[in-house]
Formats: structure tokens, sequence, C-alpha cells
């Protein structure tokens, strides 16, 4: 493919996503609302990404902090070691690594579950049975998307300070008490509230590019290996897009 | 007596009234491909037309473009007296529930047990009903296709036939005017396509559904169709009983039967 013509196929496939993303918002407010099956992608999407989210944020807060030590003791400063895992848990490497966990297992299964229904016509099926798909498959797991990864993220965090208060006590002895006040007592809500916000963001980008990616999937079961392919690699580099604006608008704001 | 149409709408009409589904001047195409160019036909109460066509002659996508699945470029589409193009979709979804489609690949719903496809249509139109109601519904159609053991069994866990069987329950379920088959006997064995047609042919009788059926088999055709129409070159090239079609001269037409 020539440079000009991918060009052309990249902005033709920007404007069919902006469609996308313009049809999702003018369909999320009008009636019927598909709550039972929001409902039922929040519980599928959230309460099933726990324990490979939970499992992954462990390890990464142990290793953190056993990676993090050495240095510490260099600059004397060892002491401050829950607070500097606190902050940069928190701040960045919580929602970024949870969320690209969460592109990874959810983008992935949205894009080959809507790759599959429409491949094998079960989204004609819906519309024939006298529903909308677009509301029914994508709306809801847009949505649900976008509310459990903030939840995950929390959840993640929570859990990674556990494994980092276990990497602290492998070579030292730090209480419970004394490793949480250095933790909470060095975060400030210009911390927690943009990784919160942000989360909402790239919980929207893997959802919306998982359906994207599934519900125009063509050329059969192979389309549907691909669909489930660029899901991921597609939300992976929006989700580094978005914080990276995110890091700049709390710039200006003078959060950082 | 055959008719070869090129081009015209199959004319005269027995009786209006009976009219069930009139396809008018219709055109289709995906790109620089024409599908359909000036297509009409006509089908009639409880008569069943069989579709045949070479692959990729537009078959699929003239029952598609009747139950508003796929627009068409231009051309009327009547039916039961309303003109499917024109529909909101809140009316489309009025008209669906009189008009039954059967899906190529069966369609049903992966993550769904076999009680909750056949729950599906029924909880989705507009039509409140008791839970007590769609239970009955819901083993009647089971009953219909003689599958009620599957009832909470996943689709996953039924062969091929039985997922045809199952497809069909569905499609009947809301008990239509109408049922549209896309292919219903392909990828089965000769012995399951025999039951399905003859399953097909019970459940024709006994809704008094009118249908069209897309089929590449000439047993198919044989045995459950009322007319023949020959879709070729995106054009209803010919619409005949049978018999008619198989004593044809034309060579298009000869070539389906030899």
């Amino acid at each position: 493919m020539t440079p000009s013509r991918s060009w052309q196929s990249f902005l033709e496939e920007t404007g069919v996503l902006l469609r996308f993303t313009g049809r999702f918002f003018s369909q999320c407010f009008r009636p019927r609302y598909e709550i039972a099956e929001f409902l039922r992608q929040c519980f599928i999407i959230g309460y099933r990404s726990l324990p490979l989210i939970g499992l992954t944020a462990f390890i990464m807060g142990l290793v953190l902090t056993m990676q993090l030590r050495p240095s510490l003791i260099d600059y004397g400063v060892e002491s401050q070691l829950p607070a500097m895992v606190g902050i940069a848990i928190v701040r960045e490497i919580g929602p970024v690594i949870v969320a690209l966990i969460f592109a990874g297992k959810i983008g992935s299964s949205i894009g080959a579950e809507l790759g599959s229904m429409k491949v094998t016509e079960q989204i004609d099926a819906m519309e024939v049975s006298g529903t909308n798909p677009f509301k029914y498959l994508v709306v809801t797991r847009v949505l649900a998307s976008t509310v459990m990864l903030p939840v995950l993220v929390m959840l993640g965090d929570a859990i990674s300070l556990y494994g980092s208060f276990l990497g602290v006590n492998i070579r030292g002895t730090t209480s419970f008490d004394l490793f949480w006040n250095q933790v909470l007592g060095n975060l400030s809500f210009g911390d927690v509230i943009p990784a919160f916000v942000k989360s909402f963001f790239f919980g929207f980008a893997v959802g919306l590019i998982g359906c994207y990616r599934g519900y125009y999937s063509t050329k059969g079961t192979e389309g549907v290996g691909r669909s489930a392919n660029s899901a991921v690699v597609i939300s992976s580099v929006l989700i580094f897009l978005i914080d990276l604006v995110a890091v700049q608008i709390t710039d200006i704001l003078g959060l950082n | 007596m055959l008719q070869t149409i090129n081009n015209t709408r199959n004319s005269p009409l027995p009786d209006e009234d009976n009219e069930i589904i009139a396809v008018e001047h219709l055109y289709k195409s995906f790109g620089s491909n024409k599908v359909l160019i000036d297509f009409s036909m006509l089908l009639h109460k409880e008569e069943n037309i069989v579709v045949l066509g070479k692959s990729g002659s537009g078959k699929s996508v003239l029952i598609k473009c009747i139950i508003g699945l796929v627009k068409p470029d231009s051309g009327t589409i009547r039916v039961l007296g309303q003109n499917i193009p024109e529909l909101s979709m809140e009316e489309l979804d009025k008209i669906r529930v009189r008009i039954g489609f059967l899906f190529q690949s069966n369609a049903l719903y992966d993550s769904m047990s076999v009680r909750q496809n056949l729950e599906f249509p029924l909880r989705r139109h507009s039509i409140r009903l008791r839970q007590d109601e769609v239970d009955t519904l819901v083993m009647n159609a089971l009953e219909d296709v003689g599958l009620q053991h599957t009832i909470d069994m996943m689709p996953a866990e039924l062969s091929g036939g039985m997922r045809k069987r199952i497809a069909l329950a569905r499609t009947l379920i809301l008990k239509p005017d109408i049922i549209l088959y896309d292919e219903p006997t392909t990828g089965l064995d000769p012995i399951t396509a025999k039951e399905i047609i003859e399953l097909m042919i019970r459940i024709q009788k006994k809704y008094r559904s009118a249908s069209i059926i897309i089929s590449h088999d000439m047993n198919c055709v044989k045995m459950a169709s009322d007319k023949v129409l020959m879709l070729i070159e995106g054009k209803c090239y010919a619409l005949g009983t049978m018999e008619e079609l198989q004593r044809s001269a034309d060579p298009k037409v000869k070539k389906f039967f030899e």
C-alpha cells in the first residue's frame, strides 16, 4: 500500500470510528434502556476481571517496591519507600497497568464476541427479533466498561499497595499502620482525582474500540481473530494517548 | 404455464387481496456490484416460492430487503400492505412480528440456553405476555419441532440438525404469516435435510403461512415449492412450477436442472 493510500484508509477508518462514537452518544440517552443487559455486562466485565487484575496488581506493587528500595537506600531515603510507591501507583502505574490488562482481557473478548455474532448473523437475528442491536450490544458494553474500569482501578490500587506492604517487609519491618499512614499521608486529592477521572476515559476507549472492531468484523472467522487482536492494539495505544493528554491537562490545572 | 419474466412484474394477479408480499422494480447494488436489477415478484397467502440462483446472485439480499435488514437502492417492497423501505423502526418492529426468518447459519445466541433463545423474540417485540404464557409458547414451539428435552441445553451442545430445528422453533414462536428461509438445508446430511424439509411443510400447513425459501437443494425445491423463481443476473428470470421449469427450453433455466 502506498503512503497516500494508507493515509486515506487511516482517515476513512477514523471517520467511521467517529461516526460510531456519535451513534453511541445518540443512542445512549434514548429509550428503550437496556438496564438488565447493562447490569449483566457490569458483572461480566467487572467482577470476572477482578481475579486477573487483582493478581497482576499485587505482583506489580510487590515488584515495584523491591526494585525501588536499592535506589532509595543509595539516597538515604528508604523510609520514604511507602510514600513513593503509593504516589506512583495511585497517580500513574495503577490506572495505566490495570487499563492495559483490562484492554487485553475485555477489549479482546468484546471484539471476538461481537465479531463472531456478526459473522454468524446473530446481530441480524436480534434486529429481526425487535431489538436494536447497537443499543443492546454496543451501548451496554461501552457503558459497563466505562463504569467498571474506575472501580477496578481503585481495587487494583488497593491490592497493589498490599503487595507493596509485603515488599517493604521482605527486607525490613514496617508495621501495617505505619505503612498506611505513610501512603495515605502523602496522597492528596490532586493525586487521586485526575487518576480516577482518566480511568473513565480508559474504560470508554476499551469498550468503544472492542465494540467497534467486533461490530464491523468481516471475512468470517479470520476477521473475528483480527477484530479481537486489533481491539487490544488500538485500545492500548489509545490508553497511552489519553494518559498523555490527561498529564497535560493536570499540568495546566496545576494538579501535578 | 412457465412465465419468463425478464424485468416485468409477474402478472396478472389472481386476487389482489391474496397478495402478501409484492416486490416491484427493486434495485440493490454494493459499490459497483449490481445485485438486484429491476427485480419484481409476488407471494400470495399460503404459497411457497423457492428462489433458485447461483451463489452470489442476490437471493439472500432479496429476503434481507424484504425483512428490512438491507435497504434497497430503489423500488417498493409491500409486505402485508406496507412498504418496508419507508417504515420507521417502530413500524418495522410491528410488521416483523408477523414475519419469521430462518438464517442460513441458524443465528442461535451462543450465550443463551434454548429456552432463552426462544423467549428472546417474545420478550423483545412489544408484546405483553405473562410468564406462564411465555412458557406455554416456548413448549409449543419445541413440540412442533420435537425437541422438548433440549429446553435447558446450550446451542453448543446440539447437533447441526437440532440447531436448525431450534432455529425453526424460534422462527415459529410468534406464529408468523410469512416465513423466509435462507438455505434451510445447507450443511446438513441428506437424511436430516429431508427431515427439515418435511418439518417445514408440516409447519406451513399447520400455521397456514406463506414462505419464500432460498435453496440450492433440488430435493427441497421438489418437496416444498408451489412455484420456483429463478433469480438470474439480478432479475426474476423465470417463474413457474418445478415441472414447468424442468420442461423449459431456455438454456439458463435448463442448466439448473441438468
